[in-house]
């Protein structure tokens, strides 16, 4: 039981990065659906950058950069050029998938050493919760260090209200000086390096190989979890266990010989993504409570 | 306004001339190839890269002995990652139009493609691996990779001390169900306590997903993996937790040395060699009736098609006993030799009667030791 607890913990990392990212994006009222394209091409970078110097924490960073890299070129065209972000998000998804299988070709088959678990000296020694809270790898802590830091920026920081106020009405928050198309940028790259960072813990920690396409969805997962998290950080992580749980549990039921086919069992994490997603929007008010309102709309200097 | 026009012209004309550039360089590339001499030209299609390190990878070594033993008289190209579907279909018809002679569609799911494009090019010769439709112009080819695995459930039965093995299978078809079932047979020949466990990932290439269901094996009490699917991540995984496993396609030692306890290798080196000479011979025939059971080629240990890397990481009698079974195997045994159970109970294989080819391909059970139900 513990070791799939555990499983499940690690599963969950790379959906609380891409959806971290992704709520800061959103919030300051840019819908990125690129966020699959720069998983992969954070995947693939760290993998390459991994394997070529032999060191693994290298291989976070250059995840990261990529990661923000894809995001910028999403920035140039839906703030720079002002295009649809839905058409582009998702041309930048299509993109980042064949770039990285591109690149990645060469390194299929080949093998990386992986993060190494950094145990925390005292706390990992308590009896349960010490294996598993205590004893991961350094991304893991810093996913959940992230969940709180966004949370404190969004509520408590000046920075954060700017922020908020730039995806509720741009409009106003243009009148009142503030830099809007600066700060979307910045909101858009740091979501970018999420998403590389979501993407880079596949082969770094989850297993040591690249394969084309390896994210298998995740980045869509994120997107539906950010909503279905009503835009809230903690609920971005509660969402994240929740989907990794069931993925998990569905291989254990098969392995636990459940008679339900398999691929009724595969669907249940999606399934219940979009259950959730749907029970929360029936209720109008609540579902619009958090969520920005100039989500996805385009900012026009002057108009 | 003027310079947007401008700006959209200049677009308009780029992409133009991208485009007659390309296609122009596309045509005299073919034409060099028609110009050639009489080589004979063969194609393969492959589902991933070669360097999967396990089943395209044992195709490409196949491909690259067929260049050394051919020499000047053949011509082989091959066409990689290509997906199972409509692209298939293309990518195999360019193939044909390209010239080549006879055409290796390297996977399952390339069977209704191949058999597409077979019917517009009769004069072209198709192979389609693992299969089981065919016509006068297209045969298939397959391994008893089941042989290799008859072998790792005795390994497994003598190893394991939880009772517990732990199978990550792909997709439910009847390559993958044989799998099961021999290593089922090996297994309770050995030892009639232990149990098989089946995850499906639905792929056969998903380091992660391979590695979760591992990690999911490992967590619910399985000491011994298999796998019918192609990346080492599940050996990886393995090795990280101290428990053993079985290496697909290819030697995956590299990837586990402490995990690995053997390997099944494919050799497709015999079959593609004889198939191309019986085409230059002119003796290539699928024969007749609407079947074409005679365009089948279906072999294994016996004549070397289905290779066993040196047994690791066992005591010696395990070793031993592997051996032998593998011997037996080698001498003509039929590893589905009744009375076998399935795992319901019912009969499905008799005292005294030893299953055929067409048993094979319609097993639509698990035999005894295997927990659960065959999805859909």
């Amino acid at each position: 039981m513990e070791q799939l607890i555990l499983t499940i913990l690690l599963t969950s990392v790379p959906l609380v990065f891409a959806a971290l990212g992704e709520l800061i994006t959103e919030r300051s009222g840019v819908l990125n659906l690129g966020v699959e394209g720069m998983m992969l091409m954070g995947a693939v970078s760290a993998f390459a950058a991994a394997m070529l110097t032999g060191n693994a924490y290298i291989g976070i960073i250059a995840g990261g950069m990529a990661g923000a890299l894809t995001a910028f070129i999403f920035a140039i065209f839906v703030l720079g050029l002002a295009t649809n972000q839905v058409a582009t998000g998702l041309a930048l998804t299509i993109f980042g998938t064949g770039l990285s299988g591109l690149v990645g070709a060469p390194l299929v088959g080949k093998a990386i050493e992986g993060l190494p678990q950094l145990p925390i000296p005292i706390l990992a020694d308590i009896p349960v919760v010490g294996a598993l809270v205590f004893q991961h790898d350094i991304m893991a802590y810093l996913a959940v260090i992230m969940v709180a830091l966004i949370a404190w920026f969004l509520k408590y920081t000046r920075a954060g209200l700017v922020m908020r106020a730039v995806g509720d009405n741009h409009d106003s928050a243009h009148a009142l000086g503030y830099p809007v198309l600066f700060v979307r940028l910045i909101a858009v790259l740091f979501g970018g390096m999420m998403a590389g960072f979501g993407g880079a813990y596949l082969p770094l920690v989850l297993t040591p190989h690249w394969a084309e396409g390896m994210t298998a969805g995740r980045g869509w997962i994120a997107l539906a979890l950010v909503v279905f998290a009503s835009w809230l950080p903690w609920r971005v992580f509660v969402g994240a266990l929740i989907f990794g749980g069931i993925t998990i549990m569905q291989l254990a039921g098969q392995a636990r010989g459940w008679t339900t086919p398999s691929q009724i069992l595969a669907m249940l994490p999606y399934i219940s993504t979009i259950v959730v997603l749907v029970l929360i929007s029936r209720n109008r008010e609540f579902a619009l409570a958090n969520s920005p309102a100039c989500l996805g709309r385009i900012f026009h200097v002057g108009k | 306004m003027k310079s947007n026009k401008l700006v959209t012209w200049i677009g308009v004309g780029l992409v133009v001339v991208i485009a007659i550039a390309l296609l122009t360089g596309k045509q005299k590339e073919e034409e060099a190839k028609v110009a050639m001499t009489d080589k004979v030209k063969v194609g393969f299609v492959y589902l991933t890269n070669p360097g999967d390190h396990g089943w395209t990878y044992a195709h490409e070594v196949a491909r690259q002995e067929v260049d050394a033993h051919f020499g000047d008289k053949v011509e082989t190209s091959y066409v990689e990652n290509v997906p199972e579907g409509p692209d298939a279909t293309r990518v195999i018809r360019e193939l044909a139009q390209q010239g080549n002679k006879i055409i290796f569609t390297t996977s399952f799911g390339y069977m209704d493609p191949t058999l597409k494009v077979a019917k517009e090019f009769p004069d072209v010769k198709f192979e389609h691996i693992t299969g089981y439709k065919r016509s006068t112009n297209m045969a298939t080819g397959n391994i008893r990779f089941y042989e290799g695995r008859y072998v790792q459930g005795v390994v497994a039965g003598m190893m394991t001390k939880s009772n517990r093995i732990g199978y990550i299978a792909s997709f439910p078809i009847p390559e993958v169900i044989q799998g099961i079932n021999a290593f089922a047979a090996g297994l309770r020949e050995v030892n009639p306590n232990a149990e098989m466990s089946i995850i499906w990932v639905s792929s056969w290439y998903d380091p992660v997903k391979e590695a979760d269901a591992a990690k999911v094996h490992i967590a619910e009490g399985a000491d011994i993996l298999a796998q019918h699917t192609d990346s080492p991540a599940m050996l990886q995984t393995a090795e990280k937790a101290g428990v053993f496993g079985f290496g697909q396609s290819s030697d995956m030692k590299a990837f586990a040395p402490k995990a690995q306890l053997f390997s099944s290798v494919n050799n497709w080196t015999p079959y593609y060699v004889g198939k191309i000479q019986q085409l230059m011979d002119g003796s290539w025939s699928t024969g007749e009736g609407p079947d074409h059971w005679a365009g089948n080629t279906w072999k294994g240990m016996a004549d070397d098609y289905l290779v066993l890397t040196p047994f690791e990481n066992m005591p010696a009698d395990v070793a031993a006993k592997a051996q032998e079974a593998a011997d037996k195997i080698k001498g003509g045994m039929n590893i589905f030799t009744g009375p076998l159970k399935d795992n319901e109970g019912n009969t499905v294989i008799g005292a005294g009667e030893a299953l055929d080819d067409g048993g094979l391909w319609g097993m639509n059970y698990y035999l005894e030791g295997v927990l659960g139900k065959i999805p859909g």
